[in-house]
Order: structure tokens, then C-alpha cells, then sequence
């Protein structure tokens, strides 16, 4: 009953999606306000049914109902509660599920919380958000129905991957989603600003919050999929540019792009029809993500189901909407006004050189993710193009990107000073070549590296030296100095945070890939390996039962010039219900750095391979993408960004300084 | 400057930049691209020496030796013909004897496969898609073997 009930309620969404596809946008273009505001109460129906559905999906999962076919694939009566609720989406029904509800709750977010926006426009927006609601409805009831039911009901499901069942589950996937579909509300946006023919500085401040909150999301969730990975899959590596981590890059960049060409658009009127197409490209690739991980071109955990009919139908989707989307784009962008003009040296254009190198870095994962897809369907080549590749074309374009940060907030609106830049930004020079010198004398090798933590180092300083230039720290007396940070708007205090984010990343970046050691051997009980200035002692292995497994544990003592500072227990677990095993990697945090154990194969004889490495660093690249994750939600509470603030005075906005 | 010259420095900064990512790409491509080759194809096409290939196949039955000192041989076929290969590290749980395996490496001049990567699946009734289409090629495919995709144990996460 429970799942038909579920089933039921993604009709209705459906039928009530198609009305709000088309009333509200018929009634905003014969400005008809009874049709307009249609909008509002159709978002939120479809938010409370597709809810419904979801958790009529979520207590089969819960009451482990094997009569229904995705519980049955993909859950098992011993899992813990938690994996069975994760498990709701641990599979290609339920993620795509999962997807239409947070689309749902954001077109509902819109409809309750935007009343600051014109009418015509919120209605267009909504209109907009739920074309892509029902092309998404339609895909999950004709290829991919959660609800599906099987008779006889069997006895036991067929377990949850095992690789899946662990708290990142419960993590990556939905902040990852809130970032792709928090995109499309910058999609509906920029439609509906096409649709118009009218787009001014108040599209981009009604914009950025939604851009905002998808960006710390996928922010999050991109970094969240990093760590499970690197602690899950006992290699140690934490990025591989591999395909289905590119689809979700690739929207970060653009976002990131799409973030601070909104902030010049806001600001100075300028830029408005790259904006417009970065708003239409980002959710593109947010599109092309979903289509990449979940149509099985890409085989990886990530493909659930490799169902031809699901990839030619969301390749569909992904067509109609991207070249609908820049279709419009190229009819009606030529409409919209030029906006301000600014000096080539200024903030204006240290944002279009970060947009330049941005997109431009976007376009080479672009390339080198799509060119294998590209040549096997031309030609039939099998080919892969693997992290040099990345590292090659990545690197040389974000390193000079990384040189312009701390420049771009220190630069005026529309002509700024280079000279008088780079003298306040001195400290920061002089601080990264002391990091560079420091860094040579104490560690010696890689040359990369010193430069590495240089330009970190420079990055960090230099945003703060932003938020002490603004203070009058040093300069002015202390209390105006606090009066003076505590007034200071939140987005300047977030940009801040969010460099000083990119450089904290870029410290473990660099501390992990430079100065990382790694050891693989073969041990038996009482031998010794160092690494490092780390001795492991093998003491020996056990084995024990988990609910839905069983477990190979190996003791090793760790010391520290002779002295033991801890006990490492990295074991293996093998699931009988799939005949699978995973690797469960032991790690000790000393500091920002790791040192991490996984298993390998046990010999009949006895001998067990061991992964030992030693990671300096590694926790700062999670941790940075933390802290810009926080920038971005400084820059969320500023005050002329409140979603639902209502509209400041006009004498207010004259006096406000264009910061 | 003018509005004309503004828009001439904006212009030429973006294809500046542009110009540059297509020179670093064209130059990486030439080095950094790993062709998917079957046991057959290696041997039939004298790929030179040194030339990072990706190849892959079965685990040629009896073949697999796990030596002393984590170093690892065996043979990878597509039925028809058959590539000895050598590794020296941990390799993957489920690289047994029937298994699909994908490994990245180079040949040496004496025909011998030297894997730098070893890649095989954590499910055993997954097969890789290129070594499922290269066996389809050769008419050595067993339908049952593709019942259903899994999860890679190496670098793919």
C-alpha cells in the first residue's frame, strides 16, 4: 500500500508540474496576476508529494518491504538503520528520487521566500524550474520507478554495496545534489531573465543566494566524496581525476565562475550576458554530471544501473534543456543592454581574468573527461587520459589564477592602482618568500614544493591583508579597528574566508603530493617496517563478526623513536551476501597529517601485504574546502542578500559603499 | 584607453588564455594518452617498447604466480593470443584465474608486459566494458558473464 501511495503522489507531482510548466508563464507574458501567482501554491504541492513519495520509499527501505524491487537489490533485513536509510539512495531509483525532491524543495524555497522578486519574473522563474521538474518526473515513472514490485515478495534483499554502506553515504550524495539542482535555480533565472528580454543589477543580488547555497553544497559535497574515497578505498589517494569526479568539478568551476561574475554584475551593471551564460552553462554541466555518473558510459561505483533506455533518455533531457537553454541564449541575448564600463586594471577586471581562467581550466577537464567518450564513438579507439593529463593542463592555469587572487579584492571598482596593490600586499610577498626559503632550508627537496607553500602562503596572507587594509588594523586605534571589522559587510569577511579556504587546500595539496611517503610490503607476525620516522610492529591478526560481514583485522603498534604513540587495526571485510570484500584503512591523525594502513591479500601461508603511507598535510585539503564552505555562508547572511530581506530604502542604497 | 581598446585588451586576454589551454592540452595529449589494446593487438600491432598502453583481458588460467616480495606475474589473454605480464606491488583480491583485469603499462623489448597499475573488479560478475567488448570481437564472449556491473577496487571511485 505504502509504496503504490508513494508511487501516487509522483503522478500528482507530475500533473501539477506540467500546470505550473505553462500557467504561470502564460500569465506572465499577458501580465494576467490570478495566472501568475498560480506558481506559488504549485511549488508547494509538489514539494509535499514528492516528500510523500520519498518517505513512503524510505519506510520500505526502513521496514526492509523485499517486495518492492530497489529494497530488494539494494538493502538487507541485518543492515544497520542507518545504511537502510542511506541505502534509499544508494542506488539509481532512489538518487534520482532523491534529485526531484531537493528540485522540489527548492522551487518551493523560491515560491515561499522570494517576495522581494517581481512578480512576472517569480512567475517565469517557476515556470522554468518546473520544466525541468517534469522532464524529471517523467524519466523516473517511464525508466527508473523506485516502486516497482516483485511477486512473490522474496525472503531477503541482496544487500547495499558495501563500498556504500558508511556514513559518507549519508553525506556526499545530498550535498552533492543540493549543489547540481541548486544550480538550477540560476538556470531558471537566466531563462526567465531571456524570456523577459530584461535582466538588471537586482537579477544578480535575487540570484546569488541560490548560487550561493549550490556552491557551498557541492563546496561540501565534493570534498566530502574526497575523504570517503580516500579513506575507503585503501589506495590513500584522495583525487584521481577520474570521470565521475570531473562531473561534479566542472560545475564547482563554473559556479565559482558564475559567483564572481554575479558579483560584478551586481555591483557595476557589467557583464550581464556572461553572466547570463555561465548561469546556463553551470547547470549544464551540473545536467552532464548526472548524465555521465548515472547512464553507465562511465563504469565506476557510481553507475548503478547500466540501462540503455535511462542514458538515451537522459541524454533527452540533457539536449532539449542545454540546447533549448543556449538556443534562447543566442536568439535573445543580443536584447539585453551593455552594461558599465570599466579600466582593463581594476576589481571589474581582476573578476573577468578569475572568470577567464576559471572556464578555461573548466574547458581543459571538459576536454579531457568528454575526448575519450568523443574518440570511442567516432572512431571505436579505446583510450584513457588519466591524472597527468589533468595535471599537466590544470595546473599551469590555475597557478596564475592562485597569483591574482589577493589582487582582486584590493583593487577598486572600475580603475584600480596596481602600484598601490602590490605595495599593500608586500607582507604577503615577503611572507611567501620567507615560506619558500623556510621551506628549502628545512625540507630541501622538491623545489615545487617551497613554491607551493610559497603561493599558498601568499594566497592566505594576502586575504587577510584584505580584512586588516579595511579595518585600519595596526594603523588606526584598536576600538575603531573592531567597530571598523564588526561593520564591515559579511561578503567581505566571506570572500576572505573563502581565499584563505583555496589556500589552506592548496597547503595539503602540496604537503600530500611533495613530501607523502608510501611503503608496501609483505609482513608476518612480528616483523618490523619503518616509514618515515614511524616504526610499525605487526602483532598479529584476528578476525571477528559484523552484523552483515566478517572482519580481518591486523595489530600493528606504532612508535615514534622508540616510543609507542599508538595501535593501528586496518582490517578487511568480506560480505557474503554479494561474495564482496572492502578494505577498511586504519588511520592515525598526528596534527594536520595522516599516517595510513590498509590491507592487502593474506597468503595461506600467513604473510598479509600491508599499504603503509605517510600523508603530511592531507587533513588541510578538506579542511580548506571547509573554510570556504564557511566563506560562502559569511557571505550568505550578508545583509543585502537575505532572501526575503525586505527591499532596502533608496536613500540607503545611494550611501552604501560599492566596497 | 578607449571603449574600443578596452574591449581589444579583454578580447585578447581571453583568446591569450584560450590559445594557452590548447597548447598545454595538445602538448599533454601527446604524452599522456594510454590506448586500450587486447593481448592480440599488442602482439599483432609491434607497438614499440616504452609506448604507456593500457591492456586488457582474462587472467589466462593457471598462469597467476604471486612470487616472494609482493612481485606478481601472470598472463593476459582475449583466447586468441596471450601477454605475459609482471607487476610488483599489491594487486586487487579478485585477480584469479578467469578473471576480467585492466593493467597500465609498457612493453619491454622481450614481449614481456611490465603493469605499473593493476586494476581488477571487486565483483565477481563484473566485467570490465573494454575487455567485454574486445572478447565480443574475438568470439570468445560467454553471455553470462555480463549479468551485472560491480565496483572497481582500484583507482575509481
Amino acid at each position: 500500500m505504502i509504496p503504490e501511495l508513494g508511487h501516487f503522489a509522483l503522478v500528482l507531482a507530475l500533473a501539477i508540474a506540467l500546470v505550473q510548466s505553462v500557467v504561470p508563464l502564460y500569465g506572465a507574458r499577458t501580465r494576467d496576476t490570478v495566472l501568475m501567482r498560480v506558481a506559488e501554491p504549485t511549488a508547494l504541492a509538489q514539494f509535499v508529494l514528492v516528500a510523500v513519495s520519498f518517505a513512503a520509499l524510505v519506510s520500505c527501505y526502513v521496514t526492509s518491504d523485499f517486495s518492492v524491487a530497489t529494497v530488494f537489490e539494494n538493502s538487507h533485513s541485518t543492515m544497520p538503520l542507518i545504511y537502510k536509510f542511506t541505502s534509499v539512495w544508494g542506488n539509481h531509483e532512489g538518487s534520482m528520487l532523491l534529485w526531484v525532491l531537493i528540485l522540489a524543495v527548492f522551487g518551493a524555497l523560491v515560491a515561499a521566500f522570494g517576495a522581494n522578486i517581481p512578480a512576472t519574473l517569480k512567475a517565469t522563474v517557476l515556470s522554468v524550474q518546473s520544466w525541468i521538474a517534469a522532464a524529471f518526473y517523467v524519466f523516473i515513472l517511464a525508466t527508473s520507478n523506485p516502486f516497482l514490485r516483485l511477486s512473490p515478495a522474496p525472503f531477503e534483499g541482496r544487500d547495499l554495496n558495501p563500498i556504500l554502506q558508511d556514513f559518507g553515504l549519508a553525506v556526499h550524495p545530498p550535498m552533492l545534489y543540493l549543489g547540481y539542482v541548486g544550480f538550477s535555480i540560476s538556470f531558471s533565472f537566466a531563462i526567465a531573465a531571456l524570456i523577459e528580454g530584461r535582466i538588471d543589477a537586482a537579477w544578480a543580488r535575487w540570484v546569488r543566494p541560490w548560487t550561493l547555497i549550490a556552491w557551498i553544497c557541492l563546496t561540501l559535497g565534493i570534498a566530502m566524496g574526497s575523504y570517503w574515497a580516500y579513506y575507503t578505498l585503501g589506495w590513500g589517494g584522495w583525487w584521481y581525476w577520474d570521470p565521475v569526479e570531473n562531473a561534479s568539478f566542472m560545475p564547482w568551476l563554473a559556479g565559482t565562475a558564475l559567483l564572481h561574475s554575479a558579483l560584478v554584475m551586481e555591483k557595476r551593471e557589467a557583464l550581464k550576458i556572461w553572466t547570463i551564460l555561465l548561469s546556463i552553462l553551470t547547470f549544464s554541466l551540473s545536467l552532464m554530471g548526472t548524465f555521465l555518473v548515472r547512464s553507465g558510459v562511465l563504469t565506476s561505483v557510481h553507475a548503478f544501473a547500466t540501462d540503455p533506455m535511462r542514458g538515451i533518455f537522459i541524454l533527452v533531457i540533457l539536449v532539449l534543456f542545454i540546447g533549448g537553454g543556449l538556443a534562447l541564449y543566442a536568439w535573445r541575448a543580443p536584447l539585453l543592454k551593455q552594461g558599465g564600463l570599466f579600466a582593463p586594471i581594476s576589481r571589474e577586471g581582476a573578476l573577468v581574468l578569475n572568470n577567464l581562467f576559471l572556464t578555461t581550466a573548466c574547458a581543459t577537464v571538459f576536454v579531457g573527461t568528454l575526448y575519450p567518450l568523443a574518440l570511442e564513438a567516432l572512431t571505436g579507439a579505446k583510450i584513457s587520459v588519466g591524472a597527468p593529463f589533468f595535471n599537466a593542463t590544470f595546473g599551469p592555469l590555475f597557478v596564475p589564477l592562485l597569483v591574482a587572487v589577493p589582487f582582486g579584492p584590493l583593487l577598486a571598482w572600475k580603475r584600480g592602482d596596481i602600484k598601490g596593490v602590490t605595495q599593500r600586499l608586500a607582507a604577503a610577498f615577503v611572507l611567501a618568500l620567507v615560506g619558500i626559503a623556510a621551506v628549502c632550508v628545512v625540507e630541501g627537496r622538491p623545489v615545487i614544493a617551497a613554491f607551493g607553500i610559497g603561493l599558498a602562503a601568499f594566497v592566505i596572507v594576502g586575504a587577510i591583508t584584505d580584512i586588516v587594509e579595511r579595518t585600519g588594523l595596526w594603523r588606526a586605534p584598536f576600538p575603531t579597528t573592531l567597530r571598523r571589522a564588526i561593520g564591515l559587510p559579511r561578503s567581505a569577511w566571506g570572500a576572505a574566508f573563502a581565499h584563505i579556504g583555496l589556500g589552506v587546500t592548496l597547503l595539503g595539496v602540496v604537503g600530500e603530493t611533495q613530501w607523502g611517503a608510501e611503503q608496501i610490503v609483505s609482513l608476518r607476525q612480528g616483523d618490523k617496517v619503518s616509514l618515515r620516522h614511524y616504526d610499525f610492529t605487526f602483532d598479529g591478526t584476528s578476525t571477528r563478526n559484523g552484523p552483515n560481514y566478517r572482519e580481518l583485522a591486523v595489530k600493528f603498534t606504532v612508535r615514534r623513536n622508540g616510543e609507542p604513540i599508538g595501535i593501528m587495526q586496518p582490517s578487511k571485510r568480506t560480505f557474503p551476501a554479494r561474495g564482496m570484500s572492502t578494505t577498511e584503512a586504519a588511520l592515525m591523525t598526528r596534527g594536520f597529517s595522516q599516517i595510513y594502513a590498509s590491507l592487502g591479500e593474506v597468503t595461506p601461508d600467513g604473510a598479509v601485504a600491508v599499504r603503509l603511507y605517510h600523508k603530511p598535510l592531507v587533513l588541510l585539503i578538506w579542511f580548506g574546502c571547509v573554510v570556504m564552505a564557511v566563506g560562502g555562508a559569511l557571505s550568505l547572511s550578508d545583509r543585502r542578500l537575505r532572501v526575503g530581506a525586505p527591499k532596502p530604502a533608496r536613500s540607503r542604497a545611494a550611501i552604501q559603499p560599492a566596497e | 584607453m578607449t571603449r574600443k581598446q578596452r574591449r581589444l585588451a579583454l578580447i585578447s586576454t581571453g583568446v591569450g588564455i584560450l590559445g594557452f589551454a590548447i597548447g598545454l592540452i595538445l602538448w599533454s595529449f601527446s604524452g599522456s594518452i594510454r590506448f586500450f589494446n587486447s593481448p592480440t593487438d599488442l602482439v599483432e600491432t609491434h607497438i614499440a617498447p616504452g609506448t604507456p598502453v593500457r591492456l586488457g583481458g582474462l587472467v589466462a588460467t593457471g598462469t597467476l604466480v604471486k612470487g616472494a616480495d609482493l612481485n606478481v606475474r601472470f598472463e593476459v589473454t582475449d583466447g586468441n593470443r596471450a601477454v605475459p605480464v609482471i607487476y610488483h606491488g599489491i594487486v586487487p583480491d579478485l585477480l584469479r584465474d578467469g578473471q576480467g583485469v585492466v593493467v597500465d603499462g609498457t612493453l619491454d623489448p622481450s614481449g614481456t608486459f611490465k603493469a605499473d597499475r593493476v586494476l581488477a573488479k571487486h565483483d565477481e560478475r563484473y566485467m570490465p566494458r573494454e575487455v567485454a567488448d574486445a572478447l565480443k570481437k574475438q568470439g570468445h564472449w560467454v553471455e553470462d558473464r555480463s549479468a551485472k556491473a560491480g565496483v572497481a577496487t582500484g583507482a575509481k571511485p
